[in-house]
């Protein structure tokens, strides 16, 4: 996984709330391999007519195509658990996404992704996306490691991580091989487990 | 000891270590679909195995159809959607997995089928590849959706890490109104906390009206959770879970087996005087039928009222959010709800097709025609079976519903089964997003009573009216 540490990026303010996972991914897109093609899928319902062609969606144009940060309201990611709502996000190069709250599966999905999903209060959020309404293309800038958002007019704005979210992104650190070092731990909890509870076991002899 | 709630005691009996307040958990049951195809390419690319293939089940839904099955599985016209179906059949033969497939006597959803087959148990930790797991909780268990890395994860280690949610409890109480419906207990809860009120937590339902619903309808409760933004949802187990699980084929055993299961589900409901971080209440008698104006499940009102005027919402981003809304779906604010027209209907999904959902649905049926297309999707082969042998299915058709194969059909709208660009949709599905039931579709949520009604009437009407 990429490591997320520091972060200068355009970023796009999207004022509506409750912005879901299928829309950053609409379901037809769910059965492509990841890949580069996700970058065309982010919002495409949003970007492109039935016929192909593209609308006048902000992400289409100049400076939002370069976008690396969005800020959001409350709820971004909500619904659906598809991972590849993050895949669309990262191929389209956003790496943060700045709202009051996630959807709780996306906001994991993100973290599983190198791409930080970071909250502030509502009125924060709302005063950065004035900012970047009044001045598009302006860029915010964000230090995992001091836990901080600068917004364009220099204000910091102090986040609260998980200390284990935060090492695992900082450092790219991959799920998987960190699990394994509890693999002994997990063969012992199975066998009081299975002991107490022998008929969640049986399942695996029927059928 | 402190009282404990009836999660806390589940996660405590699943906590395999922890580091600095994440916890890995243990995972009882990995529920996936051919959607999964993701978390297996991940896999492969690591060359991992499944580690517990025997706790992984596997269920065709999202992408088979639902008509033309006898053509068999090359029978699917697009090339991109057969393959999902065949390279689910590959991995899970690969693996080692049970999969329900396209020809498995026991096909259905994946929220439909695990409680069926008894493979959801009370007291279990469950994950699955897909958010509406939530629906599990209504056997008292805790069960969540999770992302294709997270599921790579649990097939991987068989664990999950999380951190633990904060509890609320929503307790419901009296009997519910003549032509009410779980789906709208659900809809005005969602409609009270926000679609973002349950963020962070994991929902308890209490009360009454909890305590007299069957499975069906608890699961119908518990599977919309998701969509007030909640981690999970539960309900205790009592003598209806026990009965619903009695004689299961992967429910334990009569005799020492069933006795040592009845021993832990007794003592999983949460004890007298356990906290919960937060509390909400509502009156069954207050609730009615309901149907979603607008682009997320909060924006729900009873069948009788009107569509809200944006200029009457209580802060100014509900009003830029209201207004966005009647734009997509096309409405006035202050028009009648039931002067709604519709074009199709679609009674089905994990939320809505188990057998009480199909008899709701006929019962208004037979007292009318249909006046717009209408499909009935049941959520598995046993619900499509057990129809049949109730002569449910020549009731819908003799009304002029469409009587279908079991799958996700129009919910999730990936196999093909989608609404047309500005197409209206009475629907018994979870999501009323944009595009969700394809591009420039509108739909509106409500109960299978309810949808059949609309499909009487061409327009929302008062289900209560329809069965007098």
């Amino acid at each position: 996984m990429q490591a997320f540490t520091t972060l200068t990026a355009i970023a796009v303010p999207m004022h509506e709330a409750n912005i879901d996972t299928n829309q950053l991914c609409p379901t037809r897109f769910n059965k492509v391999p990841r890949g580069p093609k996700y970058r065309e899928i982010l919002f495409y319902d949003s970007r492109f007519r039935p016929d192909g062609t593209p609308t006048e969606f902000m992400l289409n144009a100049a400076p939002y195509d370069q976008s690396g940060i969005i800020v959001a309201d409350r709820n971004f990611g909500c619904g659906s658990s598809r991972e590849t709502a993050v895949y669309a996000l990262y191929e389209f190069g956003i790496r943060c996404v700045i709202a009051p709250s996630f959807g709780d599966i996306f906001a994991a999905n993100c973290a599983k992704n190198g791409l930080l999903a970071l909250t502030l209060p509502e009125e924060e959020c709302a005063a950065i996306r004035r900012q970047l309404q009044d001045r598009p293309g302006a860029t915010v800038s964000v230090d995992l490691a001091a836990q901080t958002v600068t917004d364009i007019e220099g204000k910091v704005h102090k986040f609260e991580i998980h200390e284990v979210r935060k090492r695992c992104l900082l450092e790219g650190l991959d799920d998987i091989a960190r699990t394994q070092q509890y693999a002994m731990k997990i063969e012992g909890f199975e066998k009081g487990y299975y002991q107490e509870h022998p008929w969640f076991a049986a399942a695996s002899h029927r059928g | 000891m402190n009282p404990r709630t009836m999660f806390d005691k589940i996660w405590d009996a699943h906590v395999v270590a922890e580091e600095e307040g994440e916890i890995l958990l243990y995972v009882d049951r990995a529920l996936i679909h051919e959607g999964s195809s993701h978390a297996f390419a991940a896999l492969k690319r690591r060359s991992q195995k499944v580690a517990r293939p025997q706790q992984v089940f596997a269920f065709a839904d999202h992408y088979v159809p639902t008509t033309g099955r006898d053509k068999g599985i090359a029978g699917i016209a697009v090339d991109e959607i057969r393959n999902m179906v065949i390279a689910q059949h590959e991995n899970t033969k690969l693996h080692g997995i049970r999969l329900f497939g396209f020809d498995d006597p026991a096909q259905g959803i994946l929220h439909i089928v695990p409680p069926e087959q008894g493979i959801t148990q009370p007291g279990m930790l469950i994950c699955g590849a897909d958010s509406h797991t939530s629906t599990h909780g209504a056997f008292g268990s805790i069960a969540f959706g999770i992302g294709a890395s997270d599921m790579t994860h649990v097939m991987a280690t068989q664990a999950t890490w999380q951190r633990k949610p904060k509890t609320l409890r929503i307790r419901v109480n009296g009997e519910l109104g003549f032509g009410v419906a779980p789906k709208d207990i659900i809809l005005a809860v969602i409609a009270n906390i926000g679609a973002a009120g349950g963020v962070g937590h994991a929902i308890e339902y209490a009360g009454t009206t909890f305590q007299r619903m069957s499975m069906e309808g608890r699961m119908t409760v518990c599977n919309m959770s998701i969509e007030a933004g909640a981690r999970c949802g539960m309900i205790a187990p009592d003598d209806t879970t026990y009965a619903y699980m009695d004689g299961r084929p992967w429910a334990p055993t009569a005799g020492a087996e069933w006795d040592a299961a009845m021993t832990l589900w007794k003592s999983l409901p949460s004890d007298v005087g356990a906290k919960f971080e937060r509390e909400v209440q509502l009156d069954a008698a207050q609730i009615e039928p309901m149907v979603t104006w607008g682009v997320n499940p909060e924006m729900a009102s009873a069948v009788g009222n009107c569509v809200p005027d944006p200029k009457n919402a209580p802060d100014e981003r509900r009003r830029s959010d209201w207004t966005m809304a009647l734009d997509y779906m096309g409405l006035q604010a202050g028009m009648a709800l039931q002067d709604i027209r519709i074009d199709r209907v679609f009674i089905g999904s994990c939320t809505n097709s188990r057998i009480e959902d199909i008899r709701a649905a006929a019962e208004v049926a037979k007292r009318g025609k249909a006046v717009v297309p209408a499909w009935v999707v049941p959520g598995s082969k046993a619900v499509k079976r057990q129809a049949e042998a109730e002569g449910l299915d020549k009731i819908l058709s003799a009304a002029g519903f469409e009587w279908r194969d079991p799958g996700c059909s129009l919910c999730t709208a990936i196999n093909g089964d989608q609404l047309k660009p500005g197409e209206r949709c009475a629907s018994t599905s979870n999501r009323n997003f944009r595009n969700r039931q394809g591009p420039g579709g509108r739909t509106h949520l409500v109960s299978p009573a309810m949808a059949a009604a609309a499909a009487l009437k061409g327009h929302f009407a008062d289900v209560r009216e329809v069965l007098k």
